[in-house]
């Protein structure tokens, strides 16, 4: 295909073209290097962390928040809090109630996030901060579970596994639109644009903050 | 600029005032007052002799090569640093530091000053245990060393790359009395790599194959979805930065770059890419990196960082050194495309001017403009707005809210307002419109 990268490529392509009657692109001649080694899907597994909403990626495993309170508490709640209301700036993990239409709400799982694979996702992949990839998958199974009941989505007892997981319906599954280009459309305006302006903003009036360099 | 009030004319050491932004600004209200006289000024460059002195490093030599086996700025430039906040996060690991564009120049960002955004700290690799898989919905999976990558026919490309968060701070108000904090998180490299479409043929696209996943080797296993029409179009793997191989800030050894989009996209420590069918929702692509609309609903896979641009000189930590003629210069940038045109307003957005672009024009990066100022001393509100080669124009603030609100935080790439004092200093303000 024609690349948009294709800067000053035009002389080599014609060249190209008039000589072996190739494709004019900004390609190497070889097509393919015979780079990289085959590799199979059990040498990958343990970097096929990845788990998608439709429940492609979760492994065996299981788990109920009853199980994972106990983990909860000594893996995560330093940070996020006893509760999941969260630590200094260490994001809450539970809403408080706040709609999203409110001025600067809370995003959280039991508002804001759209899927409850995702959780199981980036549980495993980056917490605990600190030992990233280093819990079972009981463990995150539990995790799920305790964390969707805190935001009162399951029951404590519920079985949290590959089939049921992706089947749990979240509250802001349908919160979120495609962006689908600009959506803002201003016109390049070059005089008298404005009648009048007044500033409503000043950093002056903000205590500004200095580096911690 | 920079303040000589202290330099001994003797063969003393020289106690060059390091960056102190009060006494800085002192200093430039007296060179307003110097100026007040017009025309040129006597005693504008601070030696304090009737004439020139012939310096101790005119009589001796200094240093021999390779002293610094890797060379380091002048140590009169200590203040030429990335700076962060400590309060913005909840530790240093997840955190950003903001690039000095008030202190550059030119259109690429040093390799030291690049602005730094990690979520679990800057992981050090050893390049020799370093893999990059390519699996999922291809023909035959395959696994390449980094040395193997640099086998590939390579690229160099000029190419911005800005955070997302780059101005966030600033949607509920001016905020910060700092270039550095307001758009600090926006830098330029020529980066070298292999096209990403050169390593997805030779594992061969499996057909409906629609999305990559890309993600990092660091301890935030970063992981973002994006489309396979830019994987195929001029998506790279980086390994080397401003001729030098990347920096680990930067994702050393191998990083996606994906020209022109959101700086999360371009991850970083990349180890493993996975073609699929559809995006993967990640942590990083749903509860964060989303725009919070006044709905209550949240754009997704905002991509592109549309039109922007800001005045670099003058701006809060640059004031106008005096009255008389005054070059304003700034940087314009577009993720869809080459900057076409820069306009600048002197009072507030009522009248704009064209302004001059000025070196490399290049798509998808940072490109400087210029407009010849006579200041009078008068209060002014300095504006610059970018328009690139779609069209595309760059939204006042109050565009930008009418549509966003207060809460979509992301990719807001509003016209900035910086106020002049009579007295010279520069103010970050917000207006109306």
């Amino acid at each position: 295909m024609f690349s948009s990268m294709c800067d000053g490529c035009l002389m080599r392509c014609l060249i190209l073209a008039a000589v072996a009657m190739v494709a004019c692109a900004d390609e190497p001649v070889v097509a393919e290097w015979g780079l990289g080694r085959p590799i199979s899907a059990d040498e990958i597994k343990p970097w096929d962390i990845d788990v998608r909403p439709d429940g492609v990626g979760l492994p065996e495993g299981s788990g109920t928040a009853e199980a994972g309170e106990a983990i909860f508490q000594t893996k995560c709640a330093s940070c996020h809090g006893e509760f999941g209301e969260g630590v200094g700036r260490f994001p809450p993990l539970v809403w408080d109630g706040t709609p999203l239409t409110a001025d600067r709400p809370r995003k959280t799982v039991g508002n804001f996030w759209p899927y409850a694979t995702t959780l199981w996702d980036y549980i495993y992949r980056a917490m605990p901060f600190g030992n990233a990839q280093s819990l079972t998958s009981d463990e995150v199974y539990a995790l799920v579970a305790y964390v969707l009941a805190m935001n009162d989505l399951l029951d404590e007892d519920t079985v949290v596994d590959a089939k049921t997981l992706p089947k749990i319906e979240m509250p802001n599954r349908e919160g979120f639109i495609r962006d689908t280009g600009p959506d803002i459309h201003a016109s390049r305006c070059m005089q008298n644009c404005v009648q009048e302006v007044r500033i409503i903003s000043r950093a002056s009036q903000h205590r500004s903050v200095d580096s911690g360099e | 600029m920079r303040d000589d009030k202290d330099t001994k004319n003797s063969g003393d050491k020289l106690s060059r005032l390091v960056f102190d932004r009060r006494r800085f600004l002192g200093s430039g209200l007296l060179g307003g007052l110097a100026a007040l006289a017009g025309g040129r000024r006597a005693e504008a460059d601070g030696l304090s002799t009737s004439q020139l002195v012939v310096p101790p490093w005119s009589h001796r030599p200094g240093p021999g090569v390779a002293t610094r086996a890797y060379g380091q700025p002048s140590p009169y430039e200590k203040s030429v640093i990335r700076r962060f906040l400590p309060w913005i996060r909840p530790t240093r690991e997840a955190s950003v530091s903001f690039t000095p564009l008030q202190d550059l120049h030119g259109i690429i960002t040093p390799n030291g000053l690049f602005f730094e955004r990690h979520h679990a700290g800057t992981p050090e690799i050893d390049p020799q245990q370093h893999r990059l898989v390519i699996h999922g919905m291809v023909e035959q999976p395959l696994v390449f060393r980094v040395d193997e990558l640099m086998r590939f026919p390579s690229v160099s490309r000029i190419h911005f790359i800005e955070c997302a968060g780059n101005g966030a701070m600033e949607q509920h108000g001016a905020m910060h009395n700092a270039l550095q904090f307001t758009h600090g998180m926006l830098s330029c490299a020529e980066w070298t790599g292999v096209p990403l479409r050169y390593l997805l043929r030779e594992a061969g696209i499996r057909k409906g194959a629609r999305w990559l996943l890309a993600e990092g080797a660091d301890a935030a296993g970063l992981a973002r979805s994006f489309p396979i029409e830019k994987a195929m179009d001029d998506a790279l793997i980086v390994y080397a930065q401003n001729g030098e191989p990347l920096r680990p800030e930067q994702g050393y050894p191998l990083r996606l770059l994906l020209p022109g989009w959101e700086g999360v996209a371009n991850v970083k420590w990349l180890r493993r890419l996975e073609v699929g069918d559809r995006p993967w929702e990640t942590r990083e692509e749903t509860a964060t990196y989303t725009d919070l609309l006044p709905s209550g609903k949240a754009r997704q896979f905002t991509f592109v960082q549309e039109a922007k641009s800001v005045i670099t000189s003058p701006c809060p930590e640059r004031p106008m050194p005096g009255r008389g003629r005054f070059m304003v210069e700034g940087l314009a940038w577009s993720g869809a495309g080459r900057i076409k045109a820069v306009d600048v307003s002197f009072d507030g957005g009522r009248n704009w001017r064209s302004a001059r672009l000025k070196g490399l024009v290049l798509d998808k990066a940072l490109t400087r403009f210029e407009i010849e100022w006579n200041w009078q001393g008068g209060q002014a509100l300095l504006q610059s707005r970018a328009i690139d080669e779609t069209g595309y124009v760059q939204p006042t603030l109050g565009q930008l809210r009418a549509v966003r609100g207060m809460n979509s935080m992301y990719h807001n790439n509003a016209i900035q307002t910086w106020l002049i004092h009579p007295s010279g200093e520069v103010e970050n303000v917000q207006l109306d419109v």
